[in-house]
């Protein structure tokens, strides 16, 4: 109840990791640790599906429908006549929306060495 | 951005560019000049990020890409990548002041390093390309690049070795940990951790706001017109609560989705403004609970559709979770506003009646 983020579209293939650990590098929430054998999905709930760790696996040991978690974009897009998960992020567009100064400009705003924000 | 400032970078560079081209032996093209740029910020970087967070000139706030020598660096220097986003870009140059390196910026439109990885301009592609484009093989003699961790959702580590022998290594998340980071060449878990500090949250109420000063402007000058001052003076609370106090409260307020904070927040904000219109002694009991209802229905219903929107500004959201949100939270704020909005004009109606 009120929380809408306890369940999210990351699968972990263990059996496939060859330890790499480039998923304990990439991800920015520590949803993977070092294990012994293989990586280990240490707090699968605060994965905020960004999509680096797939992006990074070499064997595909990882699943995700990764994606922006913005919600103007995807009202604008449903708007629109699109599919939700077409919205795409308005930063950089003269529209805008989030990212730009902001957040995701919003958190471009941030002092990342990418970058925080809007 | 005008052309000067494209050239000049809107940075204290030292303007001056290496005579020397190089070229690249795999497209057989002149590669990009090698361009000199400082850590300095100066007075102008500043006002330029000052314009950026108040999200003015969108798109103005561009570096030219390419690659760019800080201090006196040799074939051993490192490497770091970034985006053409002059807040990104400058951080980047100014944590690594003093530093000799090398700094290899990536057209990103624009836009933040992170953002861009998500929307794939700082990706794989644009990365092999920029790397065969700079001839950066024949100037430095290793084949590391040290990328920022939030441009990963873009780029493939593997792949880009394989296309282009560069070894991809993740810094910090933020810039200030760069110095670290380039003494010892590992990450510290907490490096490794995207923050959504006070100081994040509040930096982005700027923009925030700037998106909806115009609509809130017109609906308060017709609410002062139609009703007075305080019905226009809880609109812009409204506003000011969905925008400025919902980032900077947002983790001590109960819930942890976005929208029913948002709705939290909205009525208490509201509450002062009920007891104000419901203190009416002259008018019927009945019509002073309706009024007060109005700023219960349509301030909470506001506030929780600014907090929504502010999902895109987060570190932590996913499109999962935002999607519930949406389906969840949306129809109970369009009940709540066009119930609040009804009652408004029964009033205005009743009102009207009496008047005739």
């Amino acid at each position: 109840m009120f929380d809408s983020y306890l369940e999210n579209t990351l699968l972990y293939y263990p059996q496939k990791c060859i330890n790499c650990l480039r998923c304990t590098q990439v991800c920015p929430h520590g949803v993977f640790a070092e294990g012994k054998e293989h990586a280990e999905l240490m707090q699968p709930a605060a994965c905020m599906e960004c999509g680096a760790c797939v992006r990074n696996c070499p064997v595909q040991a990882i699943e995700v429908q990764s994606g922006v978690g913005c919600a103007w974009a995807m009202i604008s897009a449903a708007l629109r006549g699109k599919g939700m998960d077409s919205g795409e992020c308005g930063c950089g567009g003269e529209q805008m929306s989030c990212c730009g100064g902001g957040a995701k400009e919003s958190f471009s705003n941030r002092e990342e060495m990418s970058t925080p924000e809007d | 951005m005008d052309d000067d400032k494209k050239s000049s970078l809107s940075c204290s560079c030292a303007s001056g560019y290496d005579t020397t081209s190089f070229i690249d032996l795999t497209h057989n093209k002149l590669v990009s000049e090698l361009r000199t740029v400082t850590g300095k910020l100066t007075l102008n970087d500043r006002f330029d990020h000052f314009l950026a967070r108040w999200g003015m000139n969108r798109m103005g706030h561009i570096v030219k890409p390419g690659l760019y020598k800080m201090g006196r660096p040799n074939a051993d220097s490192p490497v770091l990548v970034s985006a053409n986003y002059t807040l990104s870009f400058d951080a980047v140059r100014s944590a690594l002041a003093g530093t000799d390196c090398y700094i290899l910026v990536l057209d990103t439109k624009g836009v933040n390093v992170w953002c861009a990885a998500g929307k794939g301009t700082f990706g794989t592609e644009e990365l092999v390309h920029r790397i065969a484009w700079s001839g950066l093989s024949s100037i430095v003699s290793h084949r590391n690049l040290i990328l920022p961790q939030l441009g990963a959702p873009g780029i493939s580590a593997h792949e880009v070795q394989r296309r282009s022998g560069f070894r991809v290594e993740y810094g910090p998340v933020r810039a200030s940990d760069l110095p670290e980071y380039i003494k010892t060449r590992k990450a510290t878990p907490e490096m490794r951790r995207v923050q959504f500090s006070f100081k994040d949250r509040l930096v982005l109420t700027p923009v925030e706001l700037v998106h909806v000063a115009l609509p809130t402007l017109v609906a308060a000058i017709i609410l002062y017109l139609l009703t007075g001052p305080l019905a226009a003076l809880a609109a812009i609370t409204a506003v000011l609560a969905g925008t400025v106090f919902f980032p900077a409260l947002l983790p001590i307020i109960p819930t942890h989705d976005l929208s029913t904070k948002g709705l939290i927040l909205g009525v208490i904000f509201a509450i002062p403004f009920a007891i104000s219109f419901a203190a009416n002694p002259i008018m019927p009991l009945w019509t002073d609970l309706l009024k007060s209802l109005v700023p219960l229905l349509i301030m909470p219903a506001l506030t929780a559709y600014l907090a929504l929107n502010f999902t895109g500004c987060t570190t932590f959201t996913s499109r999962t979770g935002v999607k519930k949100e949406i389906y969840r939270y949306v129809p109970v704020m369009v009940l709540m506003a066009g119930s609040g909005i009804l009652i408004l004009v029964l009033l205005g109606a009743i009102w009207l009646m009496e008047v005739i």
